[in-house]
């Protein structure tokens, strides 16, 4: 039985095509970029052609407003510190609950070692932005205003222009965590106000390590890390060659053919909701149904616990992944499902599909034919679950 | 994905004993699903003889709070009642071959339910536990921010070495050294604001005195460096023997030596006094070691020589330092030390205490 792979919001298969193209750029063209001799001319020529590609993906202005960093996390955190650096006069910062760490703990760090006051702007039950809560927070005390684009957990897309619109109106900066949305949603960033935005490779079909941060032209731009003058002075260190020249040839491949893959990816997101949902009672899919990226699905199942199911999925040769607390470490579950007030009777049990370009039919078929099993068994182990169904009040415990 | 041991997996996939038990006369239930665990613990105990003839578990939780639960049924069948109150939740996780430190709480559930469905048998009141709370700070001993809290107020902790000693975090690896430095200033501060405990007492973020720097050129590796006496600072003022070797053992000038890379030291040109006898090779190693161990007694551990054999020095480690990866790297610096003293290469061995 082939694997079947539904975890690729965490990361996905680098294309053969990719790797095919890095591959001269490790002992043949492995020239240093910033060298004058023609091992580096080669190089550079190659950077110059992916860093286009990039820019056409996100819809760019001028290639040189994308800078090349080590991946998402290095992008958020240098375009958060860039904006409070270089706005005198402003140490707030705005962003969501529901953000991926790497925004939540460097907020959470700003605010406890570095006098930022940090606004944390609530959703709803469906993980939509309170947008009056954030027009409440603007002032022209915030530097930086920092959505995400699209939710990693549940998919549900903030309305990010509009957004960054509100921003401007009190002079803030607005930067955008679009790690997930790179390469599944069409982007046009010239004809928004968005002034940053963060993108990470291996979250498209590209090598893992790298990332990039678009900066709008005329930006005011801190270095978050300094050296050589590589990305014009804004990021030091000698590029990743090959791996820019493989997230050049992912950024071509998701513009080339987004419009149907998306549609296609929708369609069997939907029909393994759908199935799934029907086939097992108590339990629900999470998000904004309305405005969604089209390959993510998290399912909460009530009563059961998230890591126990990923295990028996696991077994079953199914990967994905989920928002309980037992995966992470932590007690506590994931905190984008707490923010959306999800109860915890389902919060522990919530399993995350996500699905790719590569995602068959055949394995959405195996899913739909193993799930209600595992969910069964482990209901049939549970104290809150008796031969007629729930039965969460029939358990009293000495300690909770 | 966790690293859960082969036996953790089999009593998830295949559990024993799992579902209802009609004839149960003891009931323990525990956890809730706001916590994302809860165990429920159904005895049938013979009146006569007080045996447990079966046992049954409902559980809601991750794999290895079922397997905990099953490992806890097949441990307690077959028991009295009174053997089976004496299981801990230790017991539980070795019947698994181990738990990863993360998931130890799940064994505790287990013997929670267990006394509480000792307690119902008996018909005796349950006590409140010590139940681990917050996030868990140590991962090398599983030490979590309730208990390092607990130990904080209770003893009146207010240096880090004493939390390690106190609940063993940050004995291992140490890499929760800065959580555990902000949790001990924020429970001081709050002490100090309830009033008791001394401001002038409490320990503040950034207190620690930065590593001394002789110690640092010369290739140790401090792994803990708590506000305490100065590892260098000579250990006995009145050194018990004196050898003529100008000042090697002195941080001042040790420094001049340290510049030259860690493999030529042995031919630093002060430091060889040739024909040094075996006996007086043994009291400055000695004197060596009982200098260096405050460092080690830093880590939460202690050091010691037990003999020397050619080019070997070996040593006996204890408490948190045995099983330490930074023991290896403190004891690569102390080899350092003792060859320049003795002006010939040497290795420092930890050896098992015959």
């Amino acid at each position: 039985m082939d694997p079947v792979y539904l975890d690729n919001n965490a990361t996905t298969r680098v294309y053969p095509e990719v790797v095919d193209a890095m591959l001269p750029y490790f002992s043949e063209q492995f020239g240093n970029a910033s060298s004058i001799h023609a091992f580096g001319a080669e190089v550079g020529g190659a950077l110059r052609s992916a860093r286009r590609s990039l820019q056409s993906l996100i819809g760019a202005e001028f290639d040189h407003e994308i800078i090349f960093t080590s991946g998402g996390t290095e992008s958020n955190n240098t375009a958060i510190r860039s904006a409070l650096a270089s706005m005198p006069g402003r140490n707030e910062v705005i962003t969501s609950s529901v953000e991926h760490p790497a925004i939540l703990a460097l907020c959470d760090w700003l605010e406890k070692h570095e006098d930022v006051v940090v606004h944390r702007i609530p959703v709803d039950k469906q993980g939509r932005l309170d947008i009056e809560a954030y027009r409440e927070a603007l002032s022209d005390k915030v530097a930086v205003v920092s959505f995400m684009w699209a939710n990693n957990e549940t998919g549900t897309i903030f309305p990010v222009d509009g957004l960054a619109e509100l921003a401007h109106e009190h002079g803030a900066l607005f930067h955008t965590d679009a790690v997930q949305a790179v390469g599944k949603v069409p982007m046009d960033l010239k004809s928004t106000e968005i002034d940053m935005l963060s993108m990470s490779s291996h979250k498209l079909h590209g090598p893992k390590g790298l990332g990039a941060l678009y900066v709008r032209r005329g930006t005011r731009f801190r270095p978050l890390i300094r050296g050589g003058h590589q990305e014009r002075g804004r990021r030091g260190g000698t590029e990743n060659a090959p791996a820019i020249v493989g997230l050049g040839q992912a950024a071509q491949m998701a513009a080339a053919t987004m419009a149907e893959d998306m549609a296609r990816i929708e369609a069997l997101r939907d029909r393994l909701e759908k199935g799934l949902v029907q086939a097992i009672g108590h339990c629900f899919v999470t998000g904004d149904p309305h405005d969604r990226l089209p390959n993510t699905s998290t399912i909460a199942f009530e009563y059961i616990e998230g890591e126990a199911i990923l295990l028996k999925l696991n077994q079953a040769g199914i990967a994905a992944s989920s928002g309980s607390a037992c995966t992470s470490g932590s007690l506590e579950p994931s905190h984008v499902l707490r923010a959306m007030d999800i109860p915890f009777t389902a919060a522990h049990g919530a399993i995350r599909f996500s699905l790719s370009r590569e995602t068959t039919d055949a394995e959405v078929d195996r899913v739909l034919e193993v799930m209600p099993e595992i969910i069964e068994k482990l209901r049939e182990m549970s104290p809150f679950w008796t031969n007629e169904g729930a039965a969460p009040e029939g358990f009293n415990p000495a300690y909770a | 994905m966790w690293e859960y041991s082969e036996k953790v997996k089999e009593h998830f996939f295949n559990p024993r004993n799992a579902g209802n038990l009609q004839e149960a006369n003891a009931v323990g239930e525990v956890g809730s699903l706001s916590c994302g665990d809860a165990l429920k613990l159904m005895l049938k105990v013979n009146p006569e003889t007080e045996v447990i003839e079966d046992a049954k578990f409902q559980t809601f939780g991750c794999g290895s709070a079922i397997a905990s639960s099953s490992a806890l049924t097949e441990l307690v069948i077959g028991k009295t009642i009174d053997e089976a109150r004496k299981l801990t939740n230790q017991d539980i996780a070795d019947f698994l071959d181990g738990l990863p430190p993360e998931k130890m709480h799940c064994s505790v559930m287990g013997q929670e339910a267990l006394t509480a469905a000792v307690a119902a048998w008996k018909g005796e009141e349950l006590d409140d536990d010590d139940h681990e709370e917050g996030a868990l700070i140590c991962k090398c001993f599983a030490v979590d921010e309730g208990m390092i809290e607990r130990a904080i107020r209770t003893n009146k902790l207010t240096n880090l070495e004493m939390v390690t000693f106190y609940t063993k975090a940050g004995g291992g690896c140490n890499s929760c050294r800065e959580p555990l430095e902000e949790m001990l200033a924020d429970v001081n501060k709050a002490m100090v604001e309830e009033g008791i405990l001394d401001a002038s007492e409490a320990y503040v973020f950034g207190a620690a005195p930065a590593p001394k720097k002789e110690k640092k050129v010369q290739g140790f590796v401090i792994p803990d460096q708590p506000p305490m006496p100065a590892p260098t600072a000579p250990a006995q003022p009145s050194a018990p023997v004196q050898i003529e070797m100008p000042g090697a053992l002195t941080p001042a000038a040790a420094a001049p030596a340290v510049a030259a890379p860690v493999a030529e030291a042995p031919a630093a040109p002060a430091a060889a006094p040739s024909g040094m006898s075996a006996a007086k090779e043994a009291i400055l190693v000695a004197k060596i070691i009982e200098e260096m161990r405050p460092v080690f007694k830093a880590d939460g551990g202690d050091v010691e020589l037990v003999d020397m054999e050619g080019s070997m020095v070996l040593v006996h480690l204890t408490g948190a330092c045995s099983g330490c990866q930074l023991a290896s790297q403190t004891l690569g610096g102390l080899g350092q030390k003792i060859t320049q003293a003795l002006g010939r290469p040497v290795r420092v061995m930890p050896v098992a205490m015959r």
